[in-house]
């Protein structure tokens, strides 16, 4: 389904929505990303991996502003993040929604105030309406209005990251970073984050920019995948093309033991 | 805001509406107020067509405002029908129309149910807090017997850490205070006895006062508010990232690791910070004798010779390691008590704060009896 929309997608000349040109970044002395180039289009499920450290997500943080950049140029929705007024940066940061690693849930607020508290300080909405709107968003995500007045200090890690993906729709984003979603779920839980994405992906026509390292992930959601090393775009495509990719990276990461057909090996050799 | 969203021509049993414009979060207020009037038309309707045809935008709050829309009707008893919707719309309907909507929990409880629910959650908060300060002394009683039994287990690297940390780096810090506190005491004290001739005595009221009571006070409000919320914040921390769990798992006893340099260290260090002070007090009261009060240090001194004793400054030193295990206590204590969130550890350090300043003037309180009853 999902490699449905993205040929629909490919078909209406690919707007880009996100261009990262010639990017520097990193800490201090160390510089992590050299002069990078990404673009991510309109509808498109983009998987970002890389190894550990390679800097995906300075990178996604570069990318969000949380990180400032040595030089280079971010355009989002074709705004020039950097020469943008702070009217300008706040109406694109409205058309965004980040899923942080941990979930970045706000402690002392229960998941419903959690839900609403984007919307409270965007829109000027009645109780009930934000009250059902959050129950909503919950459901979509596949939790029910049972957790609403829980904290999150409350919730398991696999709720933790729903309520948090539920944050990062509740303004109804254009597009969603995700950062590792599926990471510290077991494969039952990843798989039904992974069938989420794509389905939220399809229903609100998101655009979802994804740093993983979860294989499968990238198998059944990504209509794209971009990878990361040495602080430069190796190789950006789909499943296909990084399965015949020749680079030693390439043929590590997706023909390694953990791949699918890695452990088929595995398995004929075992028998 | 007064964009028509919504419109409505009823004939017969047949309500029309025709959706226009951008159905989104933005508009979201004003399309609510056009949906409830249109869902209070009044007359019996038997059938309900909604065209979305000339709808640009939807989003999830328009679509849920439809949904609305199509479920008021339905529960009316009316055959409501959506037409015109977009494609790239019909799996957010879909996906809508599917969510059972469960009223979240009201919170209109009786409010005086409430309010002795608080109070006795309080009462049984502060039995619980009581029986884990008492845990946490026991269990540093058997810690100690067990470092005295082998002293190569006690931290020492731990302690003279924490030493830095909790006296020397105060030091300058409580000078100043227990300075500024000596030369307030006796200027208040020089204007009010000027009164009665008995300037002189101010010397006697700033030794005593200084050595068996504010001395010791003052630092020890200083510690608690300066070292008693770092324990805390850095113990609960620790335990929300699990590295307590993890000391436990590699067979360390927390109370040993974490908590014995602590209390060691402010054990050590409070009579130290207690001396320091009550020297920089008397420096503080003496300068203001002389300068405002005209009273000479040569005078000074003499008359603080005679007013005071050894015994005076021994009230006041002997209280001082006490309430360091009082504040070391209760700072431990409250750090390991906090739980996942970072609101819980800022309850916990402020607790530990409250907790161990009125602990400490409790128990010099109750030092003020002990010593009362023995002649000191």
């Amino acid at each position: 389904m999902a490699q449905e929309t993205s040929k629909t997608n490919g078909r209406r000349s690919k707007e880009v929505v996100i261009e990262v040109r010639d990017v520097v970044s990193g800490f201090g002395e160390h510089v992590v990303l050299d002069h990078i180039d990404l673009d991510v289009y309109r509808g498109e499920i983009l998987g970002f991996v890389g190894g550990s450290g390679a800097g995906k997500s300075v990178l996604m943080r570069t990318i969000i502003g949380l990180l400032p950049k040595h030089k280079g140029t971010i355009k989002v929705f074709g705004t020039n993040m950097e020469a943008a007024s702070d009217t300008e940066r706040q109406a694109i940061e409205r058309r965004w929604g980040i899923l942080f690693q941990q979930g970045a849930l706000f402690s002392s607020l229960t998941v419903l105030e959690n839900l609403q508290f984007p919307v409270r300080e965007y829109l000027d909405l009645p109780q009930q309406l934000l009250d059902e709107l959050a129950v909503a968003k919950l459901e979509m995500v596949g939790l029910d209005a049972s957790v609403c007045d829980k904290f999150p200090s409350e919730l398991s890690g696999g709720m933790t990251k729903r309520v948090a993906l539920a944050r990062a729709l509740a303004l109804d984003p254009e597009i969603v970073f995700l950062d590792e979603p599926t990471s510290g779920l077991d494969p039952i839980g990843a798989g039904e984050f992974d069938t989420l994405i794509a389905t939220l992906q399809r229903t609100l026509g998101l655009t979802v920019f994804m740093v993983t390292h979860d294989l499968d992930s990238l198998h059944t959601v990504c209509d794209r995948i971009a990878v990361l090393a040495d602080g430069k775009v190796i190789a950006a495509g789909n499943m296909d093309t990084m399965l015949a990719s020749t680079h030693p990276w390439l043929r590590a990461y997706f023909h390694g033991k953990r791949s699918r057909e890695g452990s088929q090996y595995d398995k004929t050799a075992r028998v | 805001m007064s964009v028509t969203l919504l419109e409505g021509t009823a004939q017969g049993g047949q309500l029309k509406l025709a959706g226009a414009g951008a159905w989104i979060a933005e508009n979201a207020r004003s399309l609510e107020a056009q949906i409830e009037d249109e869902t209070r038309r009044a007359g019996k309707l038997k059938r309900v067509d909604i065209d979305m045809g000339r709808v640009e935008r939807l989003d999830t709050f328009g679509a849920w405002l439809l949904e609305r829309l199509v479920r008021a009707y339905s529960s009316r008893g009316c055959d409501t029908k959506v037409t015109g919707l977009k494609d790239d719309y019909r799996l957010l309907m879909d996906e809508l129309h599917g969510i059972k909507l469960v009223e979240p929990p009201s919170h209109h409880d009786n409010q005086l149910a409430d309010a002795i629910s608080t109070i006795g959650e309080n009462i049984f908060a502060v039995g619980h807090s009581f029986s884990s300060m008492l845990n946490m002394v026991g269990a540093l009683a058997v810690t100690s017997l067990r470092v005295l039994t082998h002293p190569r287990s006690f931290r020492f690297t731990a302690l003279v850490h924490q030493l830095d940390n909790v006296a020397w780096r105060a030091v300058p810090i409580v000078l100043l205070i227990t300075f500024l506190i000596g030369c307030i005491i006796a200027q208040q004290g020089l204007f009010h006895f000027r009164k009665f001739g008995a300037d002189v005595y101010v010397v006697d009221m700033v030794g005593i006062l200084v050595l068996r009571e504010l001395g010791v006070l003052i630092v020890c409000i200083m510690v608690a508010g300066r070292s008693g919320s770092a324990y805390t914040a850095e113990l609960g921390s620790m335990k929300m990232r699990e590295e307590i769990d993890a000391l436990r798992t590699m067979g360390f006893d927390p109370i040993e690791v974490l908590v014995m340099p602590r209390i060691a260290a402010l054990i050590i260090g409070v009579p130290i910070l207690t001396f320091l002070g009550s020297i920089a007090a008397l420096y503080g009261g003496g300068l203001v004798c002389w300068l405002y009060g005209g009273i000479d240090p040569d005078i000074f001194l003499s008359r603080l010779k005679e007013s005071i004793s050894l015994q005076t400054f021994e009230v006041g030193m002997i209280k001082a390691p006490f309430m360091a295990i009082i504040i070391g206590v209760v700072a431990c204590v409250e750090g390991l008590a906090v739980k996942g969130s970072a609101e819980s550890l800022g309850l916990q350090t402020t607790a530990s704060v409250v907790e161990s300043i009125f602990l400490v003037i409790v128990l010099d309180g109750l030092f003020a009896i002990f010593f009362a009853s023995i002649g000191m």
